[in-house]
C-alpha cells in the first residue's frame, strides 16, 4: 500500500516538474557562441523562504553561465525534503534541517545540508496610537501565544515598557496556517525559552496552536496584523518592513533589547559553533547584539552524485551562491552568511563525488 | 448498396466503441482517483480507525490527528451559505423568470452569472480587506446586541470566522442556485401558468402553485449543487475562516474547513502519517461531495422525467 502511495506522489511530482520545465524553458537563453560546455538543466524544490533570493541568484548565475538552466520551485520545505529523498530532483531547500530519521529514508545515500542564507522574523503588532519598538520579553511572548496574557494592558507588558500606557484592548493572536519554516523557527524559539510551550505545544512546521487565527503565507499574516486592532503576529523581516508594520524589540539571552535586522540576525548566527553537519538552530542566541528569532535555510545535496555533468554544474552553482551570490542578499532583506561558515561549506562541497572523484576543484 | 451499408455499420461500430471508451474512461477516472486516495490514506485509517472522524485534536507535533473540527467547520459554513444564498437565489430566479421585463432580465442574469466568474482568491482578498472589518466593527456587534442570548451570536467579534466564511460562500454559490432554479422554472410549461391565472390566482399564487410546485425538486437539486461547491471551496474560505481547528458554537468564532487544511498543510506534511491523514480528509470530502452530487442529479432527473406538477402543495 505504501509503495503505491509513493508511486502516486512520484507521479504527481513528476507532473509538476514537467510543467515547470515547460514554464521555465525561456529563463536562460542559449547563446549559440557560448563555449562548448554541455547544456545542463538542474531542478530544485523546497523552501519558499529562500526562494526569492535563490531566484535572484539563479538569474544572475545564468547570465554568466548560459549552458546551465536551474529551475527551483517553492513547494515548501516538507515537499522539498520528500522530493530529494525520492531523488526526483537534483537539490532541495529547507528551513528546518532534516532529522536523522528523514536522512535515513533518503534513497540516494548521504545528504549534505548547506546553509544558504539567514533570516530574521519580526514580531509585528497593531495597537492604535502605540509607538514602534514596543518591548516584549520572551516569556511574555510565550504567554501571549499560550493564551495566558490576553490584553495589551497586562502588567507583564507594562513592566517592560515604563512610561507607556497601553490601551485596554484584546490581543488577537495570529499565526501561519500553512506549514512553514517561519513557524518552525518561531516555535523553536518559544520552545527554547518556555518549558510550558515545549511540553504543551512543541515545535514544527505546523503546530496545534492554543489560541489565535491563522493566515496563509507571510503576506496574509501581515494583512491580518494590519487589519486587526490588537493583533500580534510573527512575520519574515522583509514582509514586516515592506508593509511598514510596527515590530517589537525582543530581549535576547544576554538581556539586551534587540530589534530584528540583518545585522542582529548575523550576530545570532555568529554566536553559535556550527557543528560539522551544519544542523543548528540559532534561536535564542547568546551575544549582546544577537536577535533571538532567526534561522538558516539549507540546500540539500547528495554526497554521491550520479551524473557528472549535472553534479559539476550543481556544485559550481552552490559554491558561487555561498560566495559571490551572497552579495545579492542584503538588498532583499536576507542576512549574508558569516565568512567562517562559508569556508567550511566550501570544504563540505569539495567532499561531493562522482564515482569517487571530487567534482569541485 | 449492400457493401455500402456494411461499411457504414463498421464506422458506426468504431464510433460506438470510441465514445463508449471515452465514457468509461471518465467513470474509470473517478474510481481511480477514489481508490488511489483510499490507498494513500491507509496508514492513517489503520492508525486511527473510526476515531479519526470523532477526534477533535489536530496536532502534527504529537502525531495526533482528528478530522472532526474540519468536518464541523466545513458543514457549518456551507449550511450558513445555503441559508443565506438559497432564498436569495430563489428570489432572483422568480423575479427574472416571472416578473422582470426582458431587458432587465438579461442585464440582471448577466450580472448574477458574472459572480461565478470571479476567481475565488479575489473573493478571499475582498473578504479580508472589506468583509472582515465590516463584520468586526458593525455587523457582529449588532448581532451580539440583539441576538446575543443565543449561543450562536456570543463571543468577541473578530471579523474572521465562520460567519465571514459562510457569507463569502453564499456570494459564491448564489449564481449556481439562481441559474439552475431559473432553468428549471423556465422548463415549466406556460399552460401551467395560464391555467393557474385562469382560475383567478394572483401572481404569487401562480408562482407558488404552478411554478414552484412543478419545479421544486429541480430547484432542490440546484441548491444541493451549490452546497457541493461550498463544501469544496478552498481559497476564499481559508482566507477568511481564521484557520483554527476548534469546535465552537458561535458563528463569530474562527474555524477550519477540510479543503483549507489540505491546501495549507499538504506542502509541509513532513512525515507519512501526517500526509496520510490529510489524504484521508480529502477522501472524506470526496465521499461527501460525490454522494451529494449524485443526490442532486437524481432530483433534477426526477423533475425532468415528465410533467407531474400542478398539484396544490
Amino acid at each position: 500500500m505504501i509503495s503505491k502511495k509513493g508511486k502516486l506522489l512520484t507521479g504527481v511530482l513528476a507532473g509538476f516538474l514537467a510543467l515547470s520545465l515547460v514554464g521555465c524553458g525561456t529563463t536562460a537563453p542559449s547563446n549559440p557562441n557560448a563555449p562548448t560546455a554541455q547544456a545542463v538543466t538542474l531542478t530544485g524544490a523546497g523552501s519558499t523562504f529562500m526562494q526569492p533570493l535563490l531566484a535572484q541568484q539563479i538569474a544572475e548565475y545564468s547570465k554568466q553561465n548560459a549552458n546551465v538552466t536551474i529551475n527551483y520551485q517553492g513547494v515548501g520545505s516538507g515537499a522539498g525534503i520528500k522530493q530529494v529523498s525520492d531523488k526526483t530532483i537534483d537539490f532541495g531547500g529547507t528551513d528546518a534541517f532534516m532529522s536523522d530519521e528523514q536522512l535515513a529514508g533518503a534513497k540516494g545515500g548521504k545528504i549534505l545540508q548547506l546553509p544558504m542564507t539567514l533570516g530574521a522574523e519580526a514580531i509585528s503588532y497593531n495597537i492604535p496610537n502605540a509607538p514602534n519598538e514596543l518591548k516584549i520579553a520572551p516569556t511574555t511572548l510565550a504567554d501571549i501565544y499560550l493564551g495566558k496574557i490576553t490584553n495589551w494592558n497586562d502588567p507583564a507588558i507594562a513592566a517592560d515598557n515604563p512610561g507607556l500606557t497601553l490601551p485596554n484592548l484584546k490581543i488577537s493572536v495570529t499565526h501561519r496556517s500553512d506549514g512553514s519554516g517561519t513557524t518552525s523557527i518561531f516555535t523553536h524559539f518559544l520552545s527554547a525559552i518556555s518549558p510550558e510551550w515545549d511540553s504543551k505545544v512543541g515545535k514544527g512546521t505546523s503546530v496545534n496552536w492554543p489560541v489565535g487565527v491563522g493566515g496563509k503565507g507571510n503576506a496574509s499574516v501581515a494583512g491580518l496584523v494590519q487589519q486587526t486592532p490588537g493583533a500580534i503576529g510573527y512575520i519574515e523581516l522583509a514582509y514586516a518592513l515592506q508593509n511598514n508594520l510596527h515590530h517589537a524589540l525582543i530581549k535576547n539571552k544576554d538581556g539586551n533589547w534587540v530589534a530584528p535586522s540583518l545585522d542582529s540576525a548575523s550576530a545570532a548566527a555568529a554566536a553559535f559553533q556550527v557543528p560539522d553537519d551544519m544542523r543548528v538552530n540559532i534561536v535564542n542566541a547568546p551575544g549582546a547584539k544577537a536577535y533571538p528569532i532567526a534561522g538558516f535555510s539549507w540546500a540539500l545535496v547528495y554526497q554521491q552524485q550520479s551524473d557528472k555533468a549535472k553534479g559539476t554544474a550543481l556544485l559550481n552553482f552552490l559554491n558561487w551562491a555561498i560566495h559571490d551570490g551572497q552579495s545579492l542578499a542584503p538588498a532583499m532583506q536576507y542576512a549574508p552568511l558569516p565568512t567562517n561558515l562559508v569556508s567550511r561549506e566550501e570544504a563540505m562541497l569539495k567532499t561531493v563525488t562522482y564515482q569517487g572523484q571530487p567534482l569541485l576543484k | 448498396m449492400k457493401q455500402n451499408r456494411v461499411k457504414e455499420s463498421i464506422g458506426d461500430t468504431i464510433l460506438r466503441l470510441l465514445t463508449l471508451l471515452m465514457a468509461v474512461s471518465v467513470v474509470g477516472l473517478i474510481i481511480w482517483v477514489g481508490w488511489q486516495m483510499f490507498a494513500s490514506a491507509q496508514e492513517s485509517i489503520h492508525t486511527f480507525g473510526w476515531s479519526f472522524v470523532t477526534n477533535r485534536v489536530w496536532d502534527p507535533v504529537k502525531q495526533n490527528f482528528g478530522a472532526l473540527p474540519f468536518i464541523y467547520g466545513t458543514i457549518v459554513t456551507s449550511v450558513l451559505a445555503l441559508v443565506i444564498a438559497g432564498p436569495i437565489g430563489l428570489g432572483v430566479a422568480i423575479f427574472l423568470n416571472e416578473m422582470a421585463p426582458a431587458k432587465v432580465r438579461s442585464v440582471i442574469s448577466f450580472l448574477v452569472e458574472l459572480l461565478a466568474a470571479i476567481p475565488s482568491v479575489v473573493y478571499g482578498l475582498w473578504g479580508i480587506f472589506v468583509l472582515a472589518p465590516l463584520l468586526r466593527d458593525h455587523v457582529e456587534p449588532w448581532l451580539a446586541k440583539w441576538f446575543g442570548f443565543l449561543p450562536l451570536f456570543q463571543g468577541s467579534p473578530m471579523g474572521l470566522g465562520m460567519l465571514a466564511g459562510g457569507l463569502i460562500l453564499a456570494i459564491m454559490i448564489l449564481p449556481t442556485i439562481a441559474a439552475i432554479s431559473r432553468e428549471v422554472m423556465a422548463a415549466v410549461p406556460d399552460s401551467q401558468r395560464e391555467a393557474a391565472l385562469a382560475l383567478g390566482a394572483t401572481k404569487w399564487e401562480m408562482v407558488r402553485i404552478a411554478v414552484l410546485a412543478y419545479a421544486k425538486s429541480g430547484i432542490l437539486g440546484g441548491v444541493i449543487l451549490g452546497l457541493g461547491r461550498a463544501l469544496g471551496e478552498t481559497m476564499a474560505v481559508t482566507m477568511v475562516i481564521g484557520n483554527r481547528p476548534d469546535i465552537l458554537p458561535s458563528v463569530f468564532a474562527p474555524a477550519y474547513s477540510m479543503a483549507a487544511v489540505i491546501a495549507n498543510e499538504f506542502t509541509e506534511a513532513t512525515y507519512n502519517l501526517y500526509l496520510s491523514s490529510l489524504v484521508e480528509i480529502g477522501l472524506i470530502l470526496f465521499g461527501i461531495t460525490l454522494v451529494l452530487n449524485a443526490f442532486a442529479r437524481l432530483l433534477v432527473w426526477s423533475v425532468a422525467r415528465g410533467p407531474k406538477g400542478g398539484h396544490l402543495v
